[in-house]
């Protein structure tokens, strides 16, 4: 039974064109994946579904929700289809739900909307709907409050929200982007199971084509506000014609070419490494607690080495990337860069953090929007004694090692793309030429086509600049094909280390095993 | 759009009171400390005296304009107090967040903030005696913890951002961070705050002028103005109407000034900044 009906869909926000001629269907019961990159028009499409557009939007075409024409619904019939027909899930699930009520009341919330009922009714509906998404009540009572729980769990309790009314369709906005790979395999496989239990329609919207590879029965690919392929999922991988998607699927399994320049010599030493936090206290006169986020961590990275640490959220990378860095004084253990301790005594040692280098993960949030590009890369000459004469020749050149130009230097950073803005990250963290760059989840937040570039680059700059990298990842696809050797971190301590491929083919620990399990799948590559 | 008459509006009203102000220092229309008995009481648009005269005689638009002078200098004095010390203090917190410095200029201020603010005014002229002087280190006091919180607060998020960690990589400390990161990203605030903290002066000193702990005679005041007046306010209503209505609408000037530098500084709404 055919759920949703997209003909021709187009949409205008003022004078500028977001959509053309989106056609889409969903059937009862069924996944559709709608794939792309930034700026695709994929979450559009959602929002023109819902008619949850901005201000001074011209839709043109046909929705057809079973029966119901969207486009010529009146915004009273449409509050009264959203949330009962139609629920949506967002990517940001630490911010989706109220902090001040309880999940409980959330989640009844909902159902009190659109159903006259009495709270006590909707609040065992809420339950009941909670028990479904998995949240079982002898753990999670209807009591709870979001803080109480993890990014998965409150994107569980999104779900229940969104299915306790039993919608005909169901919309995910990038439901996982924002998780842990474990936690995102428990959430797509729920979504699957409440799809087909209840014969409901669901529309994945991701980037992520391994995602939507495991789940969905039918994908459509959008780029530029077109859909430029679609069809049943086996029958697409299997046969794709148009190139943007084959790039896209390249650009999903690229493995930049990287030569092997692993020496001997150790650059950095660490060695039964200890991090302990005071968590705050919980009552006036309790005793100060401790946490330790690292606990006892030690390895060798090569000079010419690439290294990968993987470990999800909260398992004490990123402390263990500021003791490296010496932004923080260890409790324990030591680091050594070049045989010489990052910290000593009180202060970080300068002579040392010259020669290692940060790139971070978001883009946008890495640069002082009011500084100049020039000002924003030349910042860690401050770390040597004398800035140079030559500060604009040499920001020149390390923009031009990133594949920018050296005019790019008068801009201000909202002038770039997130993928230009990383390179100007590289290029801050190259100016200095140092010998270590820790990248620190550095091509997470950035589309596959550029995350793809993004890589070449750092295996270029790598043979070029002699360059050693520790690259901080949760993406176990990223860290195998830009890694020689790589750690697996669990609760601050390393459980497994070894070559990358080993590592992956054959794990010997069951955290590493359940990692690479819950990882999303492409599927080997067809013809290259 | 709504929010940009109002800033035009705000800025209109505070550009016509300012230049009043400026004004008074070239020309007025009569001498405002002049007492001529024989025009006492002259009601509005007489010949000569636009706005009137008071019980002296004395032309009272002269007086609005040369009082704009003491409004507005009180309350740049008393802004300019408040950021001057308030700034670096809310700034040093925020390099020094949950450290002993940190626990005591905030405590500090928490303390400050305590006191009602006109209480502790009456008092510091009490003990030095009243004059415009002490009115303007009054209201500066106060403005001190105003200032230190805004900027403590907004750096304080600031401090989590990457490209702090960034600088923080590349070698710099605490001060320097503040001064070149922290600083430019929290001025907007700063702006908008100080318009509105601009407004309160004025209020303020009107205030304790009323109360007779302002400005001295014969240095002309809003505030004293309407005290003088309220005896007379049954047959010379004129002379309580436009002191007052000087005040409503320089304050209600800086305010929709304020509020609409706000939502054009703000980067939320200034979409570019993406």
């Amino acid at each position: 039974m055919t759920l949703l009906r997209v003909e021709n869909l187009s949409l205008n926000i003022g004078q500028t064109p977001i959509l053309h001629d989106v056609s889409l269907t969903l059937y009862a019961g069924q996944i559709a994946g709608v794939i792309g990159e930034s700026g695709s028009g994929k979450s559009m499409t959602a929002y023109a579904i819902t008619q949850l557009l901005p201000p001074r939007s011209v839709t043109t075409g046909a929705v057809h929700l079973d029966k119901t024409d969207i486009l010529t619904a009146s915004e009273t019939d449409m509050c009264a289809l959203r949330g009962n027909d139609v629920s949506m899930i967002f990517q940001e699930p630490m911010t989706a739900l109220n902090p001040v009520k309880t999940i409980g009341d959330q989640v009844a919330e909902a159902i009190l909307i659109h159903e006259n009922v009495p709270k006590a009714e909707a609040m065992a509906r809420a339950r009941a709907a909670l028990d479904r998404v998995e949240l079982p009540a002898d753990r999670f009572p209807l009591t709870r409050y979001p803080h109480e729980m993890s990014g998965g769990q409150r994107q569980r309790v999104c779900i229940a929200m969104a299915i306790a009314l039993r919608p005909k369709l169901l919309i995910a906005d990038e439901p996982t982007t924002a998780l842990d790979v474990t936690t995102q395999a428990g959430i797509l496989t729920l979504l699957t199971r409440l799809v087909r239990e209840d014969g409901m329609g669901l529309l994945m919207i991701t980037h992520d084509l391994a995602v939507v590879h495991d789940m969905a029965d039918h994908i459509y690919i959008m780029q530029k506000g077109r859909v430029v392929e679609s069809g049943a999922t086996e029958h697409l991988f299997n046969h794709m014609q148009h190139p943007y998607s084959k790039a896209l699927l390249a650009a999903s399994t690229h493995q930049p070419d990287r030569a092997a320049g692993a020496q001997e010599t150790p650059l950095l030493t660490v060695n039964n490494v200890t991090r302990d936090y005071t968590p705050p206290r919980t009552k006036l006169w309790s005793k100060p607690g401790l946490f330790r986020a690292v606990n006892g961590v030690s390895f060798t990275l090569r000079k010419g080495e690439s290294l990968g640490l993987v470990g999800e959220s909260g398992c004490g990378k990123s402390t263990l990337t500021r003791a490296i860095l010496g932004l923080e004084e260890i409790q324990g253990g030591e680091i050594l860069l070049g045989g010489e301790p990052v910290f000593t005594g009180k202060h970080p040692n300068r002579a040392v953090r010259r020669k290692m280098q940060v790139v971070f993960q978001d883009p946008y949030g890495s640069f002082n929007p009011r500084h100049k590009v020039s000002r924003l890369v030349s910042e860690p000459f401050h770390l040597l004694d004398t800035r140079p004469a030559d500060v604009t020749a040499q920001v020149a050149e390390a923009l031009t090692a990133v594949g920018l130009t050296p005019e790019d230097a008068d801009k201000y950073p909202h002038e770039f793309s997130g993928g230009q803005r990383q390179r100007i990250a590289i290029a801050r963290a190259l100016i200095i030429r140092p010998e270590l760059i820790i990248l620190d989840e550095a091509v997470s937040a950035l589309d596959v086509s550029i995350r793809a570039q993004i890589l070449d680059l750092l295996a270029e700059l790598s043979r070029t600049h002699g360059l050693t990298y520790l690259f901080i990842s949760h993406d176990l696809s990223v860290v195998r094909s830009i890694t020689d050797r790589v750690l697996v971190m669990k609760a601050g301590k390393i459980v497994e280390q070894g070559p990358t491929s080993r590592v992956f083919d054959s794990p010997d620990h069951d955290y590493t095993r359940s990692l690479i399990a819950a990882a999303p799948k492409l599927p080997e590559k067809q013809s290259a | 759009m709504l929010t940009s008459k109002n800033l035009i509006l705000g800025a209109l009203l505070t550009a016509f009171f300012t230049a009043l102000a400026l004004i008074s220092f070239l020309y007025t229309p009569h001498d405002h400390t002049t007492v001529d008995i024989v025009n006492k009481l002259k009601k509005p648009l007489s010949e000569g005296y636009l706005l009137g005269t008071d019980h002296f005689g004395r032309d009272i638009l002269s007086m609005i304009m040369v009082g704009a002078r003491t409004s507005i200098a009180v309350a740049v004095v008393a802004v300019g107090i408040g950021m001057i010390a308030g700034v670096p203090l809310g700034l040093t917190a925020a390099a020094n967040r949950g450290g002993p410095l940190d626990e005591v200029i905030m405590r500090t201020n928490d303390l400050v903030f305590a006191f009602p603010s006109l209480v502790i005014a009456i008092l510091i002229t009490a003990i030095f005696g009243p004059s415009a002087l002490n009115a303007i280190i009054a209201i500066g006091i106060f403005n001190i913890p105003v200032f230190a919180r805004l900027t403590r607060g907004a750096a304080l998020s600031l401090w989590q951002r990457d490209y702090i960690l960034a600088a923080r990589v590349a070698g710099k400390g605490p001060a320097r961070i503040s001064m070149e990161h922290i600083l430019p990203n929290v001025a907007n605030l700063l702006i908008v705050q100080g318009t509105i903290q601009f407004s309160l002066g004025i209020l303020a000193e009107a205030g304790l002028s009323y109360v007779g702990l302002g400005a001295q005679p014969p240095t002309p005041s809003w505030g004293r103005m309407l005290a003088d007046s309220q005896t007379m306010i049954s047959f010379a209503p004129h002379m309580a109407l436009f002191p007052g209505l000087a005040i409503v609408f320089t304050v209600l000037g800086l305010n929709l000034l304020g509020d609409g530098l706000r939502d054009l500084l703000d980067p939320r709404i200034r979409r570019d900044a993406r």
